[in-house]
């Protein structure tokens, strides 16, 4: 089981350099440094000279992958290549275009992110399952029918609906909550409750129906009959049988997603002005500001393939299966 | 004698009316078996789950009483109900290895049962699950219990079920099919098991099944169902005498034996009419060979002869067809023939007979020697080949124009690996496969092609081995066009045609798509499909085990048929003894990927040298009652990846000495055909006196 | 002058392929089969009416052109630099009516008060009637009877059209044994809400005017076309990537199989909003730095849709293709394929004739249920900032605008309303519709009757 393990370890290992060299070949390859020069600058009032000189500000002036005015290591090392998307492994993200350290800046940004995503996560996880159970218990019949229903309805309905709509009823007419802001500590409890609530419902329809069908396909299966023969109750079945099966497919999809909570959420975190890494990429993208964005390219695929190594671990033990073999 | 399980006018449908069970009564007397006999979609599945009110969605019970132990079950509250279930009454299911829940360890599984109905927890629950383990004869209960049932053999899982049962000290167990999903050593194990329970619990069976065998060694009274009826009722004894209903002796007529090797066996023809199809007449009325007018416009009664048997057939229902019925039933000494001929019941000894008068041809079709299939065992951080999982491990056969070789072998033996290593879809890890003297091993993709037209395959599931969304016509083209057999178009369709009359269907049936056909209907296709390109030799890797018993009839009549007409050689890969002895000519015994024994059928089947090819013949259940001494064979097949040393079958062989546990055994002639792996002949012919058991 | 742009085009092709499929299903009974039990569904017969709907308006909104001016340049027709469509010549008082600024819905004056100089020389602050809504009344007091006069009549009239095509429809529904009482409700709706909007837009801004005085009606239906485009002309990208690349894999395994899903692995690792985001960005300067490439400006934006259709396609056909893969792993097991191979068929054969037919299920209801997930994404890309180009149509590049107008008091609403009702029309019926072609094609659901 260990050499399990260590075997998906390693296999992150040639992911991350895909991820690597596609963000690069993205970045670099596309459009040349002085097309983003151009670009910064705006189209009118360029000049070779002002490029050049953005070039420099922003280190993009040295060839891409191999530099031959260099010696010895330097000729591999002095390149964009090297500089800019190699040095990502150790973490090593650079400065964004107002001169910024982008590390410092996810390490201080992580914390308002985490404090929105988790509860959402852990809350929207709870409300889902419950759901979804009790669907799955007055299956076939209309309690469960007006369930789906409402799980489609809920699905149709844009994310940024619940944002737009939260913060109208809630903070505008209601007065209830700040529109948007963010506090730490104690007192930035208020602002974060409605980001919380609304990152729930904005996917509870998708997720519970998915919960639904897991738990439907589990339950035709034998090992219930065997339960039921047993004399066991319909709830003992579906808490002791159905949901421990469940479990497997639905950690498939959850636990992957637990570390890219440090990223944030894109949305809720720019309307309810959070500063989070979900804003930070919101305001890059925006800004342009390509260093930050491959940044985040980079931490993102990083935090995913965490997510699948996890994954595995949680299988391991869940599954007696996964566990023995 | 009181009933345990009193059951009348049992109906139960589907939501729009179709009737599944239709009006059914029986009884079940204190520590009796019933046993509910019928094929796939008569209904007796769901009459034991109507009957727990376990009845998946979808199917509601419309009718009829079932008094358990004096209680009327469905008047029930639900809550009273799930005390009986487990309680009084147990299941078991056919499935163990779906039937257990994967991630809970056999105990915590037994331990639920012991928690609602006998109080008990904690510690003394757990010593009651080692207990009950224990008691189903599974080895190392204590470490057993803590474990999960992917480390447990399909086996263990049944008796893992059967412990679970026991736990509730149900006073009716109703199993259904408890035996068909396991290997035919391990379903004597079993059905021992269920017994030796049953005598010293004193509860009752109710045996859900489609094996006459299983019903002949099990059963106290027999319930045979047709289409969700009973149809005839009977004890053992007097169903296997003078089965009544013309669908029972069909039956007993369809199974095959080497009693019938020289003549087809009566198959019913059809298959099971469709839910409520029929609402008028008799349900089998369209395939009985004695129907007349009557018996489709008019629905018979429920007669009781007055030695109790009870049939629902017109033939019955009036004394002049009773005397009829005793003169039909009077035939035979115990069982078979009665309905075919008289001239059965000649025995067969080693060295007569049919078999043996024709001398093995010079010229084999297909010579294989010393072929080897390896799987590579990959571990580790890097995958490394850590082992062998050895498949197929130097075996070495060959096979005859126009002849049958039966491979036997338990499930995990490698049979199916060997035969599509033959045919090259696995590639052979060593060794030589000739196929008319030239060499299959190390051919080119291209003269490989050429060499496909001789040699095709016959799949076990006919529901898997046709492509759902191809025509009938383009399924018997495709080996045609991929290996050029019939240039232009028309000659195709003629050719299609001529197939499709061979195999016995009709010619229209090629603009058909394959999920129109029956079971039986789709073997038949597949058949075609592989005779299609002209083979001389055909694999059939265990064509029948998939169909009912009388539609398996059809198939085995039809491969015999085609044989004699087109000279074709058989390799037929199986584990149903029943269906080699009747249309086999040499026999090759596989155990762990190696063949401890060949020969002729006669001297295979008749006189049996290796010790695990008598377990094997033992295990297999009798319907005519003669008991063989019975041979257990204990504990499971162990795992190719890593055989015992010495003869594979030391563990588990009663005859086992220091010489098996330390060399593999070679091969021993017993007679010119007949050669035998074990150290018990080692000094070939003159220790013939030291044969284990003899069979008589 | 007809004009055909890059994404017109492939909505042809889709098109073409979408009949071509119909055509080929027709012919085979057991293909029809699946749709049937679709077809008797009034849930998704009824969502298939509103989506067709849409469909209508977007391939309306796909026929487009250049209108020639009336003055001619030697000779030669000069056309007009602005591309339109059929649908917009069909609702042309929509598209030039525009008044100043922000109108609520079915107002005769504008959203804000104005500085209005009167003939004596008085400067009034006074709420500015409308230069097109409502301008026929001379007495706004009647402005409320008029409505109604206006909405009854067209709903009427509405309803009888509609009558006069259930009248139509009726037999021929009724022989395919078609849920014929939801089917006539739902047209009779329709109608009647279509015929009642027609009359009322004639005279009014039904759902008001945006800032730069558009109505928001001609808004909303021009959007249609674009969520439509996002939602299906990324298939044209997904399905040969899944398909091809899922099946290859589940069929050859070893080698292939590990770099198909070292591949997949890799896209599927980065958020995929960062990763549409990161190459929307490089298209963004791409586009910027090379002007030349565009004649009009209809052209550039149609490009950059086309481009977030393909970005959108290389970013979610990874989900698909493991589903294909893992379906294949199994089917190559499966007898027949072995049945083939003892054939000597060869493996290109094998995976069409054998193994595609046997995924298509997955594929399309992989398929229908995509759709309304990427309509949805759509408006969030733009909000974000990288999806559509700003100055093409779009329900998010609506909600966009209107969002910046949440804190005017009162608030500035109906674009925003309109923008997600319609686009909640459109994907509940796909949804709904989706929803029942999975039951229909799914094995694993099995209708057909238990077996004892």
């Amino acid at each position: 089981m260990l050499a399990y393990l260590l075997r998906r370890i390693l296999y992150a290992v040639p992911i991350l350099i895909g991820v690597n060299l596609l963000t690069f070949a993205l970045f670099f390859v596309v459009n040349t440094p002085d097309d983003m020069a151009r670009m910064q600058l705006g189209i009118k009032r360029v000049t070779p000279d002002s490029i050049e000189k953005w070039k420099q500000q922003h280190g993009y002036d040295k060839p891409l992958l191999l530099n031959n005015a260099a010696n010895g290591t330097d000729k591999l090392t002095d390149t964009i290549f090297w500089q800019k998307s190699a040095g990502m492994f150790v973490l090593d993200f650079g400065y964004s275009d107002d001169g910024r350290s982008i590390g410092r800046e996810i390490a201080t940004r992580m914390g308002p992110s985490l404090e929105i995503a988790l509860p959402t996560f852990l809350i929207g996880l709870v409300t889902y399952v419950s759901f979804a159970l009790l669907m799955t218990l007055f299956r076939a019949t209309t309690l469960d029918m007006a369930g789906v229903a409402l799980c489609v309805l809920l699905m149709s309905v844009s994310g940024l609906f619940y944002i737009i709509g939260g913060q109208f009823v809630v903070s505008k007419l209601w007065h209830l909550v700040p529109i948007s802001g963010y506090d730490g500590g104690m007192g930035g409890f208020k602002f974060v409750v409605l980001p919380i609530m609304i990152g729930m419902i904005g996917s509870v329809g998708s997720s519970s129906r998915w919960y639904r069908t897991i738990f439907l396909e589990e339950i035709g299966k034998d090992y219930v009959r065997t339960a039921r023969a047993k004399g066991l109750s319909e709830l003992a079945v579906l808490f002791r049988h159905v949901l421990k099966n469940a479990m497997i497919p639905i950690l498939t999809g959850v636990v992957v997603i637990i570390p890219l909570l440090f990223m944030g959420s894109l949305l809720t975190e720019s309307f309810f002005g959070i500063p989070g890494l979900g804003s930070y990429t919101i305001d890059a993208i925006n800004a342009q500001d390509f260093s930050v964005v491959r940044a985040m390219v980079f931490l993102g695929s990083l935090l995913y393939i965490v997510g699948l190594i996890l994954t595995d671990i949680s299988y391991t033990i869940v599954d007696p299966r996964v566990r023995l073999s | 004698m009181g009933d345990i399980l009193r059951v009348s006018g049992l109906i139960t449908q589907l939501r729009n009316g179709a009737r599944i069970v239709d009006d059914i009564s029986f009884s079940i007397r204190a520590g009796e078996t019933f046993a509910l006999l019928g094929e796939s979609g008569c209904g007796k599945s769901v009459t034991a789950l109507s009957l727990l009110r376990l009845l998946p969605d979808g199917v509601v019970r419309a009718g009829g009483t079932a008094q358990l132990d004096g209680v009327e079950l469905f008047g029930l509250h639900e809550r009273e109900m799930r005390a009986v279930r487990g309680g009084t009454a147990a299941m078991i299911f056919q499935e163990p290895g779906l039937s257990l829940n994967p991630v809970m360890t056999a105990g915590e599984q037994i331990a639920e049962v012991l928690d609602l109905h006998q109080g008990m927890r904690g510690k003394a629950a757990r010593q009651r699950c080692v207990e009950l383990l224990d008691q189903v004869g599974i080895p190392d209960a204590a470490r057993r219990e803590t474990e999960y049932p992917m480390q447990l053999s399909g086996g263990m899982k049944q008796r893992v079920m059967i412990a679970m049962a026991l736990a509730g000290q149900p006073k009716l167990l109703v199993a259904d099919e408890p035996t068909t999903a396991l290997d035919v050593t391990t379903q004597a194990q079993v059905l021992q098991l269920l017994r030796d329970t049953q005598t010293a619990s004193g509860m009752s069976l109710l045996l859900i099944t489609h094996d006459l065998g299983v019903v002949a060694e099990m059963a106290h009274q027999v319930g045979v169902m047709y289409a969700g009826q009973i149809v005839e009722q009977a004890s053992r004894a007097q169903l296997l005498a003078r089965p009544l209903h013309p669908y029972t002796q069909k039956l007993f007529a369809a199974l095959p034996d080497a009693t019938r090797h020289n003549q087809p066996l009566a198959a019913i023809p059809g298959s099971v009419p469709p839910l409520g199809s029929i609402t008028r007449g008799c349900r089998f009325a369209a395939r009985c060979d004695q129907a007349w007018a009557l018996c489709s416009e008019q629905t018979p009664d429920w007669t009781v002869l007055e030695d109790g048997q009870g049939v629902r057939c017109h033939l019955y229902q009036d004394q002049g067809a009773r005397g009829k019925a005793q003169e039909i039933g009077s035939g035979g000494k115990v069982n078979v023939g009665w309905v075919e001929r008289s001239d059965t019941h000649h025995s067969l000894n080693a060295g007569d007979g049919y078999r043996c008068a024709q001398p093995i041809l010079p010229t084999s079709l297909l010579q294989v020697s010393d072929l080897q299939v390896y799987f590579p065992i990959r571990k580790g951080v890097l995958q490394r080949v850590v082992g062998q999982v050895k498949a197929v491990d130097g075996v070495s056969l060959e096979i005859p124009q126009g002849r049958t070789l039966a491979l036997v072998g338990e499930s995990g033996c490698g049979k199916t690996t060997l035969g599509k290593a033959l045919l090259q879809l696995i590639p052979p890890t060593a060794g030589s496969v000739q196929f008319a003297g030239r060499e299959l091993i190390g051919l080119a993709a291209r003269e490989l092609r050429e060499q496909r037209a001789t040699m095709q395959m016959v799949f076990q599931d006919p529901y898997a081995s046709l492509n759902p969304k191809m025509r009938v016509a383009e399924i018997l083209e495709e080996g045609m066009t991929a290996l050029n057999i019939q240039s232009n178009s028309a000659a195709r369709q003629a050719h299609i045609d001529t197939l499709l009359d061979q195999v016995g269907l009709a010619r229209t049936s090629k603009w058909r798509y394959p999920h129109e056909f029956s079971g039986g209907q789709r073997q038949r296709i597949a058949i075609a499909r592989a005779l299609a390109v002209s083979p001389q030799l055909l694999i059939c890797d265990e064509p029948t085990s998939a169909l009912d018993v009388s539609v398996q009839a059809q198939i085995l009549n039809l491969l015999k048929s085609l044989q004699q007409e087109l000279n074709l050689s058989y390799l037929f890969i199986t584990h149903n003894l029943a269906v080699v002895e009747y249309l086999a000519h040499e026999v090759c015994v596989m155990y762990l990927g190696r063949i401890v024994e060949r020969g002729t059928a006669a001297e295979v089947l008749r006189a049996p040298k290796h010790p695990y090819t008598q377990a094997l013949l033992s295990a297999v259940p009798r319907i005519d009652g003669q008991g063989v001494e019975r041979i257990r064979l204990e504990g499971d097949l162990p795992s190719p990846a890593n055989p015992p040393p010495g003869c594979h079958f030391a563990p588990r062989c009663s005859h086992v000495n220091e010489t098996c546990r330390a060399s593999y055994p070679p091969a021993t002639s017993q007679s010119a055909t007949h050669i035998v792996h074990c150290h018990l002949y080692d000094d070939g012919l003159d220790n013939k006196g030291q044969k284990p058991i003899a069979l008589s | 002058m007809p004009v055909i742009l890059w994404s017109d085009a492939l909505v042809f092709l889709l098109l073409a392929a979408g009949i071509a499929c119909a055509w080929y299903v027709r012919q085979r009974e057991h293909l029809l089969l699946p749709w049937r039990r679709v077809a008797q569904s009034a849930t998704a017969m009824v969502s298939l009416l509103v989506v067709s709907l849409f469909l209508l308006v977007g391939l309306l909104d796909t026929l487009h052109f250049q209108a020639a001016l009336s003055e001619k340049n030697s000779g030669e027709t000069v056309y007009s630099p602005e591309v339109l469509s059929v649908f917009d010549l069909l609702v042309t008082p929509l598209r030039t009516q525009t008044e100043k600024t922000y109108s609520a819905p079915l107002a005769v004056t504008l959203y804000a008060k104005e500085s209005i100089e009167m003939p004596d020389g008085k400067v009034l602050r006074e709420y500015p009637r409308l230069r097109y809504g409502g301008a026929h009344l001379t007495d706004t007091q009647r402005q409320d009877s008029d409505i109604l006069w206006r909405g009854l009549t067209g709903a009427l009239a509405g309803l009888l059209a509609g009558l006069l095509i259930a009248l139509v429809g009726k037999r021929w529904l009724a022989q395919r044994g078609w849920p014929l009482r939801a089917l006539l409700i739902a047209t009779l709706i329709i109608a009647a809400i279509i015929g009642m909007t027609a009359k009322l837009a004639a005279a009014y801004h039904v759902l008001g005017t945006d800032k730069v005085g558009q109505d928001v009606l001609y808004l909303s239906l021009k959007s249609i076309r674009t969520g439509l485009i996002i939602g299906t002309v990324t298939t044209l990208v997904t399905l040969p990537l899944a398909l091809l690349l899922g099946i290859a894999a589940g069929y050859w395994r070893g080698r292939v199989d590990d770099v198909i899903q070292y591949i997949y692995t890799v896209l599927s690792s980065i958020p995929s909003v960062l990763l549409i985001a990161a190459a929307v960005l490089m298209m963004q300067v791409t586009i910027d730095t090379h002007p030349q490439w565009f004649d009009t400006s209809a052209s550039r934006a149609d490009l950059r849709l086309v481009f977030l259709c393909l970005i959108l396609g290389v970013t979610s056909w990874t989900g698909l293709c493991r589903l294909l893969r893992g379906e294949t792993l199994k089917l190559r097991e499966m007898e027949y394929i072995q049945a083939a191979q003892a054939f000597g068929v060869s493996s290109l054969r094998i995976l069409t004739r054998h193994i595609m037919p046997n995924v298509m299920h997955i594929v399309l209801i992989s398929l229908v249920m995509d759709f309304s997930g990427l309509v949805l994404a759509e408006a969030v890309l733009s909000y974000v900032g990288v999806g559509v180009d700003p100055s093409m149509i779009s329900f998010g590049t609506m909600i966009n605008g209107a969002r910046l107008e949440m804190g005017r008091e009162p608030m500035v609403w109906w674009a925003l309303a309109s923008a997600f009702g319609f686009m909640l029309v459109l994907v509940l019926a796909a949804n709904l519709f989706a929803d029942t072609v999975r039951d229909a094609f799914d094995p694993r659901l099995n209708r057909t009757e238990m077996v004892a």
